[in-house]
C-alpha cells in the first residue's frame, strides 16, 4: 500500500497543528461556530445527537494491521471501545470529545491517517472496488489511481468550497463493485483499440433525495490526462452549481438541467484550456505511485491440492462449508483466496467492530495476510491475500473473534446507517429494523436458500445507507413526528446499475419483519430454479408484491 | 483609515468600494467599480483611478483580457462557503494573465487565507474586528501543497 514519503507526512502534520488552532480559536469564543462548521465538518467532525462523530478517511478503504491497533487504541483511549465503518470505506467514532480531537488527528498522523476532508462541501475519499488488485476479472488495478486522485483532492485550492459534497468513485473491472454509476464523477479503467489505458468517465450519479444514474461524458480519457480532466469537470461545478437551494446543489442537477451533451460540451471547453498544463500526469508519476502496490511476495501453490483439501474440511464441517461458499471471493493467485470477515452478526449494530476485535483482527491480517486489511462499502472488512491453506485455521480464529458470521451477500449482510440512534439529520432509526429483521430471519438455511440478496436500510432520504440501490431498500421516513419505513424494490449497484421502485405506503416499525416476509414468500413462490430475487424482481414487476403486502386480512 | 492584508503584511488601505446600484458622480478617490458598471460605462471612463471588483456570481469571462487595464482587481465572497471567487481569481491570473493586485473582499475568512493565496490573490480586506497580524499567520498553514495552482505552476510530482 501507499506509503508516505516526507511531504505527504509534513502535509497531515500541518493539518494537525491548523485544525488545533481553530479548535482552540472556537473554544475560546474567537471563532464564530458558523464559520467553524465548515472548518470542522472538512474535519470529518460533526456534532451529533449524543455527543461529536468524527470519521476518519480510510483512502480506497485500505489499511494496514499498525493502523488497525491505533484505531482499537483510540476506540478505547477517547471512545466507549468500538467504531464503525461506513459505506465510503472510512471509520467512524461516536464518541470522541470536541477537546480531544485534535489529539486523535494526532495520534492518527503517527500512522500516516487522517479525517481530511471526510465531510463537507468538498471532495470526499475516493472509493474503489474491495477486492482490487486480486480480483480475477480487474483490467488494472484502480488503486494507484485512486491514490493519485487522494493527493489532488487533498486540500485543492479551488474546490474546498463547492456547492455540495463530491464524491469519486473508480473501477477497474468490467463488473462494477465500486457503484461507479451512482457517484459524482464514476471513472472506469479501460483500453482503447491500441491497447492504451485510459478512463471512461461519468457524471452526474447519485442517491440521496434525488436518485440518478450516472451519464458517460467521455468515453476514453488518455490515462496522462485524468487531473486536467478532473479539475475541468470540478471547476465547471464550482462556477455554475446551485448554491442556492442545498437541495438542487449537487452536480446530477446541474447535469440534468444543462443535458448531459451540453455539461460534456462545457468541460471539453474548460479542458482544451488547460489539458496540456503541468499537470498532465507524467510515466515517473504514475510508476512511482504504482510501485506502492505490487503484488506481494506470493508462494508458489497448488490449487488443486488446496482445494481437494478445502473440500474434505468441508465434507467434515457443515459451518466450515458454509463459511467458505459465501465469505470467500477467488484470487488471480493460484492458492490464494480474499476472505470477508462479516460485521454483521445479529445483535451488533451494522458495521460496528470493538477494540478488542481490531486488534484481533490486526493479528490476523499480520499472521494470514501480508498485514493489510480492507474496509468494504457494504461495511465487512477483508483480509485479501490468504493462502487457502491457512483458511481453516483463520476461520476458527475469526469465529472465536465473532467476524465469522457466514453470510456475506445474503439477506442478513445488510447496509444500514447509524440512523436516528446516533445521526442528527435521521429521521428514523435503523439499526434497530436491522436487529429485528435479523432475527426474524435467523435460520441460515432459508437464508442460504434465498441466495444473494442485498437489503439495505437508510434513516432518511439523504440516503447513507445505500436505500435506492439495494434490491430491497428501506427508508425511515417522518410522519407528523413518528417513525415510518418506505420499502422500495428492485435497486441493484452492480453493473446494471438500476434504481429501486417504491412498493407503496410506508408500514410502522413493528410491521417490517412482517412485510419483509411476504416480500420474500412471494420470491420464493415465483422464482425459476435458482433465479436470484433481482432477476425474478425484474421478471414479474411489483404488482405481484404490491398485491400480497397490501392484500386486506381476511 | 481601514487596515488589510498586503502580501503578508497588515497594511493601511484607501480604495474605496462602488455599490452595484451606484448611480451620479464616481467620487475623488481610488474606486474599485462595480463589473456590470464597468461594462456599461467604459468607453466613457476615465479609469486612471480605478480598479474593479467582480461578484461571485458575475462572470469572469466578460473582462477576460482586459483585465490588465486595471492595478487592482476584487473578488467578492458575499459569504465565506460560497468558493466561486476561487475560480475566478485562478481564471484571472491564469487564463487572463492578471498581473495586478488581487484582492478578496466580502466575507472571506483567516481559515481561507492559505486557499486564496494559492489561487492567486495577494490582498485580503476580512471582516471588521478580526485581528489582522493575527490572522496573517494563517497564509503559511502549509508549507508543501500537491497540486499546481496560481501561485505554483508545477505540482508536487514535477517540482524538483
Amino acid at each position: 500500500m501507499y506509503v508516505y514519503n516526507e511531504n505527504d507526512q509534513k502535509i497531515i502534520e500541518e493539518r494537525v497543528t491548523q485544525f488545533r488552532s481553530q479548535t482552540d480559536r472556537y473554544l475560546a469564543g474567537e471563532l464564530a461556530e458558523d464559520e467553524f462548521l465548515p472548518l470542522r465538518l472538512q474535519n470529518g467532525l460533526y456534532i451529533q445527537r449524543l455527543a461529536p462523530m468524527l470519521r476518519i478517511a480510510v483512502p480506497y478503504g485500505l489499511l494496514n494491521s499498525k493502523q488497525f491497533r491505533k484505531l482499537a487504541h483510540i476506540a478505547r483511549t477517547y471512545d466507549k471501545g468500538y467504531c464503525h465503518i461506513t459505506t465510503r470505506q472510512n471509520i467512524q467514532f461516536n464518541w470522541p470529545q470536541l477537546e480531544e480531537v485534535p489529539d486523535i488527528l494526532g495520534e492518527l498522523a503517527e500512522v500516516q491517517m487522517h479525517a481530511v476532508q471526510t465531510s463537507g462541501n468538498c471532495i470526499r475519499n475516493t472509493t474503489t472496488d474491495q477486492f482490487a488488485g486480486v480480483a480475477q476479472d480487474e483490467h488494472e488495478d484502480p488503486r494507484p489511481w485512486c491514490e493519485i486522485i487522494r493527493q489532488w483532492s487533498t486540500f485543492h485550492p479551488e474546490f474546498a468550497f463547492l456547492p455540495r459534497k463530491f464524491k469519486i468513485a473508480v473501477c477497474g473491472t468490467q463488473g462494477d463493485r465500486a457503484a461507479i454509476q451512482v457517484h459524482d464523477i464514476g471513472l472506469q479503467i479501460v483500453k482503447n483499440d491500441d491497447g492504451e489505458v485510459g478512463f471512461k468517465v461519468l457524471v452526474g450519479g447519485g442517491l440521496g433525495r434525488t436518485p440518478v444514474i450516472g451519464s458517460v461524458i467521455r468515453e476514453f480519457l488518455p490515462k496522462e490526462h485524468l487531473l486536467t480532466y478532473l479539475d475541468a469537470i470540478l471547476r465547471v461545478y464550482n462556477r455554475h452549481g446551485n448554491r442556492a437551494n442545498k437541495y438542487k446543489a449537487r452536480i446530477k442537477i446541474l447535469v440534468r438541467a444543462w443535458t448531459p451533451e451540453v455539461f460534456a460540451h462545457e468541460v471539453e471547453s474548460e479542458w482544451d484550456y488547460i489539458k496540456d498544463t503541468p499537470s498532465i500526469l507524467t510515466d515517473e508519476e504514475i510508476n512511482r505511485v504504482k510501485g506502492f502496490f505490487t503484488a506481494p511476495d506470493y508462494q508458489s501453490l497448488d490449487d488443486g491440492e488446496a482445494d481437494i483439501e478445502l473440500k474434505q474440511r468441508s465434507d467434515e464441517n457443515i459451518a466450515f462449508g458454509k463459511w467458505l461458499q459465501r465469505n470467500i471471493t477467488a484470487h488471480r493467485v493460484p492458492g490464494y483466496a480474499a476472505v470477508t470477515l462479516s460485521l454483521k452478526p445479529t445483535g451488533v449494530a451494522p458495521g460496528d467492530v470493538t477494540d478488542v476485535q481490531l486488534d484481533v483482527i490486526a493479528d490476523l491480517a499480520d499472521q494470514y495476510s501480508y498485514g493489510e486489511i480492507r474496509a468494504t462499502h457494504n461495511q465487512n472488512l477483508v483480509l485479501a491475500d490468504v493462502k487457502k491453506s491457512d483458511l481453516f485455521e483463520l476461520w476458527q480464529k475469526a469465529k472465536a473473534g465473532g467476524f465469522a458470521t457466514p453470510n456475506i451477500g445474503t439477506l442478513t449482510d445488510m447496509i444500514c446507517c447509524p440512523g436516528g440512534d446516533f445521526c442528527s439529520l435521521a429521521n428514523a432509526k435503523s439499526i434497530p429494523i436491522a436487529e429485528a429483521l435479523q432475527r426474524k430471519f435467523d435460520d441460515m438455511d432459508y437464508v442460504y436458500d434465498l441466495g444473494d440478496l442485498s437489503l439495505n436500510i437508510s434513516g432518511c432520504m439523504n440516503a447513507c445507507g445505500h436505500h435506492h440501490v439495494g434490491n430491497i431498500g428501506i427508508l425511515g421516513v417522518d410522519k407528523k413526528g413518528d417513525e415510518f419505513y418506505q420499502v422500495q424494490l428492485g435497486g441493484s449497484s452492480d453493473s446494471d446499475a438500476t434504481l429501486g421502485n417504491v412498493l407503496g405506503p410506508s408500514f410502522g416499525r413493528d410491521e417490517m419483519p412482517e412485510v419483509i416476509e411476504k416480500i420474500l414468500d412471494i420470491y420464493v413462490e415465483n422464482r425459476n430454479g435458482d433465479e436470484l430475487f433481482i432477476d425474478t424482481y425484474r421478471r414479474i414487476g411489483l404488482t405481484p408484491f404490491k398485491e400480497s403486502v397490501y392484500a386486506k386480512d381476511h | 483609515m481601514p487596515k488589510i492584508i498586503k502580501g503578508s503584511q497588515v497594511v493601511d488601505d484607501s480604495w474605496v468600494i462602488i455599490p452595484k446600484d451606484f448611480s451620479g458622480e464616481l467620487p475623488r478617490a481610488k474606486v474599485l467599480l462595480p463589473m456590470q458598471y464597468w461594462l456599461d460605462n467604459k468607453e466613457a471612463l476615465n479609469l486612471q483611478c480605478a480598479g474593479l471588483w467582480i461578484d461571485s456570481d458575475e462572470d469572469v469571462d466578460a473582462v477576460g483580457l482586459e483585465a490588465n487595464q486595471f492595478p487592482l482587481i476584487a473578488v467578492n465572497f458575499p459569504t465565506f462557503v460560497d468558493g466561486r471567487g476561487f475560480s475566478i481569481g485562478r481564471l484571472l491570473k491564469e487564463r487572463y494573465e492578471f498581473n495586478g493586485q488581487l484582492r478578496a473582499i466580502g466575507n472571506a475568512i483567516r481559515d481561507q487565507l492559505f486557499y486564496l493565496k494559492r489561487c492567486g490573490f495577494d490582498s485580503f480586506d476580512l471582516k471588521d474586528g478580526i485581528d489582522l497580524d493575527a490572522a496573517a499567520a494563517s497564509l503559511n498553514d502549509f508549507s508543501v501543497t500537491y497540486q499546481s495552482s496560481a501561485d505554483q505552476p508545477e505540482p508536487l510530482f514535477r517540482r524538483s
